[in-house]
């Protein structure tokens, strides 16, 4: 038996999608940009792609541009709005438990001359709204706050945030890192009130090295590529045909499957977080409560048993999950999020994060709670190692 | 490579298999071999013994050959050469020639030179004193912008006469020591560390064939911890060919020593268990000693007193090349040998997990023994053996 828990971090692709993007590579190489037929073909295919995307947030095909990722559209944003902001003022705000990609980017802009506020929140990962709103100034241009924390699922109230931020010409503009929420959250544009969002493809089981920046249409960023007119001159580069269309097609599936996929994760999540919570001595949930959050992220603490341990132990019986996001997992033995939501070094350092996909099953889950409790019974006597 | 007449090949010096007497065809028969496995991908090319001199024939890529004879043991030098029969005029055309490329490469005009004649063939004449003013007349009139200067020459032409002559102007240094296997077969205790790869190499430098145990325990450490030990063998096996590593699975004895033993003396314990795992399979592969990293007061574990205990659980001398080296010149040699960059990749090892807070410096053996005795020793390393695993690693492509 086999359970890979840790679609956090990334997803299996799915067979159609790898399909549509094998007969791509090798049958519809032609660069978007070329004159000729093959070019116009390429360019229908990411045109396609652009009204599913477009179709997914609810906005005009033209808003959405096409990124090698998450990342790279959280630097769209950020470093792209402040730039092209930084005449009105030089002020971000942000939250402490944004992913690395949006936090790094804030120190640069720090290093730059800008000025970044980390708003705190509270023991469930929830923004605090009255910091926000104390911290806005007249020369704030951006706030920045992911719609579903990566590592422990919170959903912060971006719709209320929006509101907060009002409808005035020089009101900040909204950022939001919806990574995490594709194919789980509605993440439609009039629905969060969002001026940027960031999507990739890689968590809703696409290719990975493919992600999309959502910019409300009035909105001019300053791009962070040149050499190019793609992607409306806000992204030089010949673009990633294939895995823009295999994202297109991933989407429009996630999308398509979120109402019934929200429910069947949410109700593995439930008999996990319930079942181990009962069956293991200990055992606590990190975050929000296991019946909000976002329906795919459990975020464990077991008593003495550091997380890395306890993946390595689940990947030698077939289950894999992980300690906190994959990027930072190596480099950094503690969690930045599992600190700011005020847990102890210790008790962040003996967490793991199971995170679902509507592919996972029932019987998958079933065999991991076994797992999980046998790995916790055989080496809760390691006092912390 | 064949201009005719005139070969192209590379001399090899080494030095201090010329001082082991009888011993001497032993150890050429060891360096050759070495050389040989150094040179073994490619097709046809030859290593050739004659009269206690050995010459490297026909390699296709001579550049590339060049920086792999650089890493045979036993090597000193490595001489791009030319060798031509004793005649005077092919000598005088090879010298000329040689003379034109060191030309090339150094555009100082005019460039300084010497001839250094050796003659172990009396046969020949002229002799040595004789053929290099010849040689050396020879290569003012044809070669441009030279100048003599015997003192201090930027090229010095080495002639040598034997049942041939053999001309070079350059020398690359060798990793010296000894071939490896001439002083037989060792078991290395590979960390993942710093230490363990540079005691590897400095006992294989002096003629110890190497293979290499490797103790981790799952789950307390993870795949990646495997790999970067699969490959600090690989980048050691780039000095000798390959290389045998034995993965034993300690998680058993580990879990036991740290269910029945007092904290303090936890890592004693575990290498003391190590100790006994190794000398088990040194035995098994014909090695006759254990090399560790191990350096003198470096660690807890690394007092005098600690070594003692620890060594008393082996069955066979420990060598420990770098008992005595300062921190900074261990990581100089690491990079050198370029196992650094391995070794500090960010996983954990087996070591460095399990670490008491205050471990014991100055253990006696005879509280230690007091603690194994509540342990099963025997079926520990016995089981420790059983789940134990080998595999050979090889150099990642030269380049």
């Amino acid at each position: 038996m086999q359970a890979y828990l840790d679609n956090a971090a990334t997803t299996p692709v799915l067979p159609e999608v790898a399909d549509l993007m094998r007969d791509i590579m090798v049958n519809n190489y032609g660069n978007p940009s070329s004159l000729h037929r093959l070019g116009l073909e390429a360019e229908k295919l990411l045109d396609r792609a652009r009204e599913r995307l477009a179709a997914v947030l609810g906005c005009t095909p033209p808003e959405v541009i096409f990124t090698s990722g998450g990342t790279e559209a959280n630097a769209l944003a950020i470093r792209g709005a402040a730039w092209a902001r930084h005449a009105e003022g030089r002020h971000l705000i942000t939250t402490r438990i944004e992913h690395p990609s949006v936090l790094q980017t804030c120190r640069m802009l720090e290093q730059e001359g800008w000025e970044v506020t980390y708003l705190d929140v509270d023991a469930t990962g929830t923004v605090n709204l009255a910091q926000l709103e104390r911290a806005l100034r007249p020369t704030t241009v951006l706030v920045t706050i992911h719609y579903v924390n990566n590592e422990v699922g919170t959903v912060q109230p971006i719709s209320t945030i929006a509101g907060i931020l009002g409808t005035g010409r020089r009101r900040p503009w909204l950022h939001v890192d919806a990574v995490q929420a594709l194919g789980k959250l509605p993440v439609a544009v009039a629905e969060l009130g969002a001026d940027l969002i960031s999507l990739s493809a890689h968590k809703v089981h696409g290719p990975k090295g493919t992600g999309a920046l959502y910019a409300r249409r009035g909105i001019r960023l300053r791009p962070l590529l040149a050499g190019g007119e793609q992607e409306f001159g806000l992204r030089a580069g010949t673009e990633n045909v294939a895995g823009i269309a295999g994202f297109g097609l991933a989407a429009e599936l996630a999308e398509r499957s979120r109402p019934a996929a929200a429910e069947h994760m949410r109700r593995l999540k439930a008999e996990m977080s319930t079942r181990l919570m009962a069956e293991v001595p200990g055992c606590r949930v990190n975050g929000p409560p296991p019946d909000q959050g976002a329906p795919h992220i459990l975020n464990l603490r077991l008593p003495g048993i550091r997380g890395e341990t306890m993946v390595h132990y689940l990947e030698e019986r077939g289950v894999y999950v992980s300690t906190t996001s994959a990027c930072a997992s190596r480099r950094h033995p503690v969690s930045h999020v599992l600190l700011a939501l005020g847990l102890s070094e210790e008790e962040a350092a003996c967490s793991i994060r199971i995170s679902l996909s509507r592919l996972n099953t029932m019987e998958e889950v079933a065999y991991a709670i076994g797992q999980i409790r046998q790995g916790a019974a055989e080496l809760g006597r390691f006092g912390g190692r | 490579m064949n201009d005719g007449p005139v070969d192209r090949l590379f001399l090899i010096h080494y030095g201090e298999i010329g001082l082991k007497g009888e011993n001497r065809e032993f150890f050429e028969r060891k360096l050759q071999a070495g050389l040989q496995r150094a040179l073994a991908p490619w097709k046809g090319v030859s290593v050739e013994r004659r009269h206690g001199r050995l010459y490297i024939l026909n390699a296709p890529d001579p550049d590339a050959a060049l920086r792999r004879l650089q890493r045979v043991f036993g090597v000193v030098a490595v001489s791009p050469a030319v060798r031509v029969p004793l005649d005077l005029e092919a000598i005088q055309e090879a010298a000329t020639r040689l003379l034109e490329e060191a030309r090339a490469d150094a555009p100082a005009v005019p460039l300084t030179f010497k001839v250094k004649a050796r003659r172990t063939n009396k046969a020949f004449h002229p002799d040595s004193m004789e053929l290099g003013r010849v040689l050396g007349a020879h290569l003012l009139r044809t070669v441009p912008d030279l100048r003599v200067d015997v003192h201090d020459p930027a090229v010095t032409l080495e002639v040598e006469i034997r049942e041939n002559a053999y001309l070079y102007y350059r020398s690359v240094p060798g990793p010296g020591g000894l071939p490896l296997g001439a002083s037989g077969k060792a078991l290395l205790l590979l960390s993942g560390g710093i230490d363990s790869p540079v005691a590897g190499w400095m006992a294989m430098r002096r003629g110890l064939e190497i293979e290499c145990v490797h103790f981790y325990t799952p789950p307390f450490t993870g795949p990646r911890s495997v790999e970067k030990v699969e490959d600090l063998c690989r980048q050691l096996a780039t000095w000798g060919g390959r290389i045998r590593l034995h993965l034993a699975r300690f998680s058993d004895v580990q879990k036991a020593i740290w269910e029945e033993s007092p904290e303090d003396l936890r890592v004693i314990l575990m290498r003391r268990f190590m100790m006994r795992v190794a000398s088990e399979i040194a035995r098994q592969q014909g090695a006759a000693a254990l090399v560790t990293g191990e350096n003198l007061g470096q660690v807890a574990s690394q007092t005098v007193e600690s070594l003692t205990v620890i060594e008393a659980a082996a069955s066979l001398i420990v060598l420990r090349p770098l008992l005595t080296w300062d921190k900074a010149e261990i990581i100089r040699k690491a990079r050198e040998i370029e196992t650094y960059d391995i070794s500090i990749r960010p996983y954990e090892d087996c070591c460095t997990l399990f670490v008491p807070r205050h471990p014991r410096t100055r253990p006696e053996l005879a509280e230690v023994e007091q603690a194994e005795a509540k342990l099963p020793v025997q079926a520990l390393v016995r089981g420790c053996l059983e789940q134990t695993e080998s595999t050979v690693l090889k150099p990642p492509e030269w380049t």
